[in-house]
């Protein structure tokens, strides 16, 4: 059974050094899913194609824009994601947490989620611990315990060689979340159901709520008696 | 099928003149804009409730009843009446007795309506949306249909020994339709009781607007209200028309781009894509308009938002001289020529709901009939209370 994993990067041109470090990440994983006997499909989205869309969304108060839903169910039906953002003044681009807001909060639950990110200088790197790692973990996704910070200084220096360790050590993390399988007897297993009656699943938000198929349960202990 | 407009009562900078209304001018337009809808033919005027500014329909009641003393034959609507935050004991009251007042021209449209900060001014609380929805409503079916009501709740005192004066007109409830864009819940709930679902989609695309309908449809023959293609269902629109579409646009745009709600977003053109907003020729709008039924299937009622925006007395009663004389008599024949014979033409009416006796569904304050799977699951097989 093929996996699906989806790169998502917030360069600002293309190509760009963030573009870059996903596509590497994205190869040295399908390298190390391969090495387990299994294959993974790689989609690439370039969040500055969705800008203007992202800006409306923004603005309209969740006017549906058709790419942007696309982009949704790609993600939400995807086994597992690499996002990957330059740093702007301190955290995430602006780009990158925009598409996140607009993604429904189940989106990402239980995935399996690489963090990465691109800045000029190494001094930045905590900022996959303090910036990145607190958004996926409230959108209750699995982040995996290396996230891959890339400096100016780890292309052509002697530390690119660390650079590529880092992505090999994410990329096998990765690739175990992904030819991990769900296992338990049907019927058996209880999913875990939330207040909401939300199970640990992804959900992608795009069209319409889930329906609610008995009235009689919504209307106990609210009709004065 | 039954056509109007609606007014949310917005007070507006008009921004190619830079002038705004006062409150009372705003007032004095609304007034026109109803008395020019019954004058031209259309069918139904809905007003909004808002409890804060821009906007300044706070007391429907008060103007309907003054609308329906100088009209005769125009329906009269909310857009939406707050079963969130409005007592139901007080909603039950006022529109009883605006029904008597006008004789029986009386629907409502129930809504959440409202952002965070208005619900404490009535003592509610957002989070409490949906459950106050179910509760109040249940209330006032009740209020509207049980000579004495004695009720215990969660979101209000109890009632001992209450008794609504006036009961409803020749002891009828008003017809209710239930308001929502993207809650499930409100969907099952208009099915569940019969009423009728409207789905204000002026900001919204056709396959959304198409889901939540189907899903209503799908319920309301499930509640074993009739087949799903008897549903009693409503629609909104926007439209702006002149001789070309360019003269539309050229007149439109400024406001358009301008407008409180989606003005500084998608372009006139994408958004005309995207919703159901038409700027054009009268051919263009009912074309448009016609294909909505093909999506959703016949429906009994259409509303449209034509005084928003800032746009000025003068145009938007231009604009519904245009579609009371010119779209809505092609578009009434158009609609009349697909229906099938089984599906009804329009809403209930308060004749209509007279009409139906003392035994109609209506009158129940639980009227859907429990399908047998569910029934037996229960084991009350005997819980069936009507058709």
């Amino acid at each position: 059974m093929s996996r699906r994993l989806v790169v998502v990067t917030a360069g600002l041109s293309n190509p760009s050094t963030t573009s870059l470090v996903g596509e590497r990440l994205a190869d040295a994983v399908s390298t190390q899913v391969a090495g387990r006997g299994e294959n993974v499909d790689v989609e690439y989205i370039e969040l500055r194609e969705l800008a203007v869309g992202l800006a409306h969304a923004l603005t309209t108060g969740g006017l549906p824009d058709p790419a942007l839903d696309e982009v949704k169910r790609r993600i939400s039906s995807a086994d597992g994601m690499i996002a990957v953002t330059p740093v702007f003044n301190a955290s995430y681009s602006g780009l990158f947490k925009t598409f996140f807001d607009v993604l429904d909060q189940d989106a990402l639950v239980g995935m399996p989620v690489l963090i990465a990110a691109t800045a000029g200088t190494p001094r930045h790197s905590l900022v996959l611990d303090y910036a990145l790692r607190p958004l996926f973990a409230y959108m209750r996704a699995t982040v995996l315990p290396t996230g891959v910070f890339a400096a100016t200084e780890d292309f052509g220096s002697a530390d690119g060689a660390d650079l590529e360790q880092r992505i090999n050590r994410a990329a096998a993390e990765m690739a175990t979340a992904l030819v991990s399988t769900r296992t338990g007897v049907e019927g058996l297993l209880q999913e875990h159901l939330d207040q909401d009656g939300a199970s640990g699943r992804s959900r992608d938000g795009v069209g319409l709520q889930p329906p609610v198929n008995d009235f009689a349960a919504l209307l106990h202990g609210h009709d004065g008696s | 099928m039954q056509f109007g407009i609606f007014s949310v009562g917005d007070v507006t900078t008009d921004p190619t003149t830079d002038t705004t209304p006062s409150e009372a001018q705003r007032i004095r337009s609304m007034t026109r804009y109803a008395l020019k809808a019954e004058e031209v033919g259309l069918d139904v005027f809905a007003t909004g409730e808002h409890h804060n500014p821009p906007f300044v329909p706070s007391s429907p009641t008060t103007h309907l009843a003054y609308l329906a003393a100088q009209t005769n034959r125009l329906t009269f609507s909310t857009a939406t009446t707050l079963i969130t935050t409005n007592d139901p004991v007080k909603i039950a009251e006022d529109y009883s007795f605006l029904q008597h007042l006008s004789g029986g021209r009386i629907d409502l449209t129930m809504g959440r309506g409202n952002t965070g900060p208005v619900y404490p001014w009535f003592g509610q609380d957002i989070r409490n949306g949906i459950p106050l929805a179910i509760e109040n409503y249940h209330l006032l079916r009740r209020l509207w249909r049980e000579p004495v009501v004695n009720w215990s709740g969660k979101f209000r005192t109890p009632l001992n020994n209450f008794t609504l004066a006036p009961a409803p007109l020749d002891g009828v409830p008003p017809f209710v339709w239930q308001g929502s864009i993207r809650s499930t819940e409100i969907a099952e709930q208009a099915a569940y009781y019969g009423d009728g679902f409207f789905h204000n989609n002026i900001f919204w695309n056709i396959e959304h607007t198409a889901a939540m309908v189907g899903l209503y449809r799908r319920r309301f023959e499930h509640y074993g209200h009739g087949t799903a293609d008897q549903a009693i269902v409503g629609l909104g629109g926007q439209f702006f028309a002149a001789d070309t579409e360019a003269e539309a646009k050229r007149i439109f745009r400024p406001y358009f781009d301008d407008a409180p709600v989606y003005g500084h977003g998608p372009s006139l053109e994408d958004f005309s894509r995207a919703t159901p907003l038409t700027v054009g020729t009268t051919e263009q709008i009912i074309e448009r308009y016609l294909g909505y039924a093909d999506d959703v299937g016949d429906f009994q009622r259409l509303m449209f938002i034509v005084d928003h925006a800032g746009l000025p007395e003068s145009i938007v009663l231009e604009q519904i001289e245009i579609l009371g004389r010119e779209i809505v008599p092609v578009l009434r024949a158009e609609f009349e020529r697909r229906r099938p014979a089984h599906v009804p033409s329009d809403p209930p009416t308060h004749a209509s709901l007279v009409a139906e006796g003392p035994d109609s569904p209506h009158r129940k304050v639980i009227n859907a009939v429990v399908p047998e799977a569910q029934d037996e699951a229960a084991g009350s097989g005997a819980s069936r209370t009507s058709r």
